[in-house]
């Protein structure tokens, strides 16, 4: 314990010289947290059994997790710097969306970091996965993922005719465009983005008449929080209700949107019946 | 009179055209009102009938409600600071409207929603003329007004943060500003009976509120019952800004600027203030909500945004003016 604070201070000094080095290159980390939901996902996938320490409290949330009952398994953490630097890791793996200050404090503090970018495309998801494995010394693992999502990916893409059009639509009216990885799930399950025919690349609010006009052949909402919102009012606004009406099939984007991780493929298999379905009529 | 009610009239309707004809999708505005009054079950329908038309409809709505709110209270308090939003009742309104949406009575109870509000009102009008007192002088009624708005705020913020949708907290901004994106009918139907019911109480009010301005003396004696005039005045304004609150937010300001604008045109009596404003707000409110979409179409800009631009500086102006009468 002792040592361990005395090699922390060493740390501190060290980290002002020394830029952010991710796990040191010779030895992979043995104790590692994630702060960040989809690295967690990503970090369980692929760390030696033992090896991660701590995930972040998202992580088992069921909502929007696709590993939560894993999850339990590890400690929680919150993403504060103070309760992350108490645990001694060796390497901390965070997203590019967590909090900077806590990050930054971390490196002052002397502790690697491994900041992860989120995944924007299905092919980012393999580069994430090739990364994770890099920094934790599991290539060997990662490589075994990979070539399982690609595999299991490429069956999924089995060429389909016709591409029936179908709106991602969140609360707010925010939609997702092709270049994001809802867009890129949309499109590997075989559907044409509708938001793509308003402009729409990346993320962007859809304005209810402009989806109405698009009139997509299925629409895909968001699923429902528990407490009420005004934001998620829109979901039960007539136009939506008349569009998913024509189709009975509401379908929602659940946790397996929400990271890149090979949990994707499940959202592109669940949405085989819907594309089936309206292909029939 | 008859020329400021035709006057009012014709730019309130057109007004109403013209937030027909706007929106992000590009519909040609002979195109748009045809598909409204025609109807082809097509998609063109849809957006007018389903968007466009309610979202025209309540900011009429809502803009009548506040310009009559705000008239009838600067009649009977004779002071022209009283704006339902500057002296706290739209902000308890929104929080009984908050309280009714995360408790769940909203989504149960019939007309839950708007009643919340109506009771939310209630009670910030009860404090207001409780603090301010009958004659209370513009100080006092701003400084409880004050109060009243920041203890609601507060509270708003409090019950949206408690909850466990992760999208509520976003949504203090909504209430604190106010807003008409993505209406439906529904909201219509939610604001409607209870605007009525209000906005035909304060409409009564007309004829005490003139007598009242050669004071209370005289009014009585002129066959006022000033106790009933309160109680009617406290109703009708917490149901008007209650029902308006429920479904647009706190949209500030309206009952400031409308009445002052207009009691010029109407000779300064308050009896004729009242209708004049109603229409005037609705005007008012319209254009708010068609320069928020034309200015910035993709970004759901808040109403109050606008009317506050509009609003404050005419607040400053007439605070300015009180102080000086003061000295």
């Amino acid at each position: 314990m002792r040592q361990g604070l005395t090699g922390r201070l060493m740390g501190l000094v060290l980290g002002l010289s020394f830029a952010v080095a991710p796990a040191g290159a010779d030895e992979p980390p043995a104790r590692v947290v994630s702060m960040n939901l989809c690295t967690d996902q990503l970090a369980m996938l692929v760390a030696a059994p033992g090896q991660l320490h701590s995930v972040s409290y998202l992580a088992g949330d069921p909502r929007g997790s696709a590993m939560a009952e894993e999850a339990l398994g590890y400690e929680i953490n919150r993403g504060l710097a103070e309760e992350i630097y108490l645990m001694e890791p060796d390497l901390v793996i965070a997203g590019s969306f967590s909090t900077r200050a806590t990050v930054a404090m971390l490196q002052r503090l002397g502790i690697p970091v491994a900041v992860f970018e989120p995944a924007y495309s299905l092919d980012e998801v393999r580069d994430r996965l090739a990364r994770m494995g890099a920094v934790l010394g599991r290539e060997e693992a990662a490589e075994g993922l990979i070539a399982d999502y690609d595999r299991r990916l490429e069956a999924l893409k089995a060429e389909t005719g016709h591409r029936p059009s179908a709106a991602l639509y969140y609360a707010n009216g925010y939609t997702s465009g092709d270049r994001t990885l809802a867009g890129q799930i949309l499109v590997a399950a075989g559907f044409e983005n509708a938001a793509v025919a308003a402009g729409i690349s990346s993320g962007g609010i859809l304005p209810l008449e402009v989806l109405a006009l698009l009139e997509p052949d299925a629409l895909i909402t968001g699923r429902r929080y528990p407490g009420a919102s005004r934001s998620e009012e829109i979901l039960d606004h007539p136009v939506v209700r008349a569009l998913r009406e024509e189709r009975a099939n509401g379908a929602i984007t659940d946790r397996d949107w929400v990271c890149g991780t090979p949990f994707v493929l499940r959202a592109i298999e669940a949405l085989g019946p819907l594309r089936d379905e309206i292909a029939a009529d | 009179m008859a020329r400021l009610a035709i006057g009012l009239s014709v730019v309130v309707l057109t007004l109403f055209l013209a937030a027909l004809t706007l929106g992000p999708a590009p519909i040609g505005p002979g195109e748009s009102l045809r598909a409204l009054v025609v109807g082809d079950a097509g998609p063109l329908s849809l957006v007018m009938r389903e968007i466009r038309l309610p979202r025209a409809l309540l900011a009429i709505m809502v803009g009548a409600s506040l310009g009559l709110a705000g008239a009838a209270m600067q009649g009977y308090l004779r002071n022209p600071l009283a704006d339902p939003g500057l002296i706290g009742v739209s902000g308890s309104a929104a929080l009984g409207a908050v309280l009714a949406i995360q408790t769940g009575i909203a989504a149960t109870v019939p007309l839950g929603l708007p009643f919340m509000a109506l009771a939310g009102a209630l009670v910030g009008v009860g404090l207001v003329l409780t603090l301010a007192g009958p004659r209370g002088s513009s100080l006092t009624l701003i400084l409880a007004g004050i109060a009243i708005s920041a203890l609601a705020g507060a509270l708003t913020s409090l019950v949206l943060n408690l909850s466990p949708n992760p999208f509520a907290a976003n949504e203090i901004v909504f209430w604190m500003m106010g807003s008409l994106a993505d209406r439906s009918m529904v909201h219509v139907a939610l604001a409607l009976p209870l605007m009525l019911l209000g906005g035909l109480m304060l409409a009564s009010l007309g004829r005490g509120l003139n007598a009242l301005t050669l004071g209370e003396d005289a009014a009585e004696a002129m066959g006022i019952g000033l106790m009933r005039l309160r109680l009617v005045l406290v109703f009708g304004t917490a149901a008007v800004v209650g029902a308006a609150t429920a479904v647009a937010g706190v949209v500030g300001f309206v009952g400031l600027v409308v009445p002052h604008i207009l009691r010029g045109f109407v000779g300064a009596r308050p009896g004729a203030l009242l209708w004049a404003s109603a229409l005037g707000g609705a005007a008012m409110v319209l254009a708010a909500d068609i320069a928020v979409r034309v200015v910035l179409p993709d970004r759901d800009l808040k109403l109050g945004v606008l009317t506050a631009l509009v609003g404050a500086p005419l607040f400053l102006h007439l605070i300015y003016r009180t102080r000086r009468e003061m000295a």
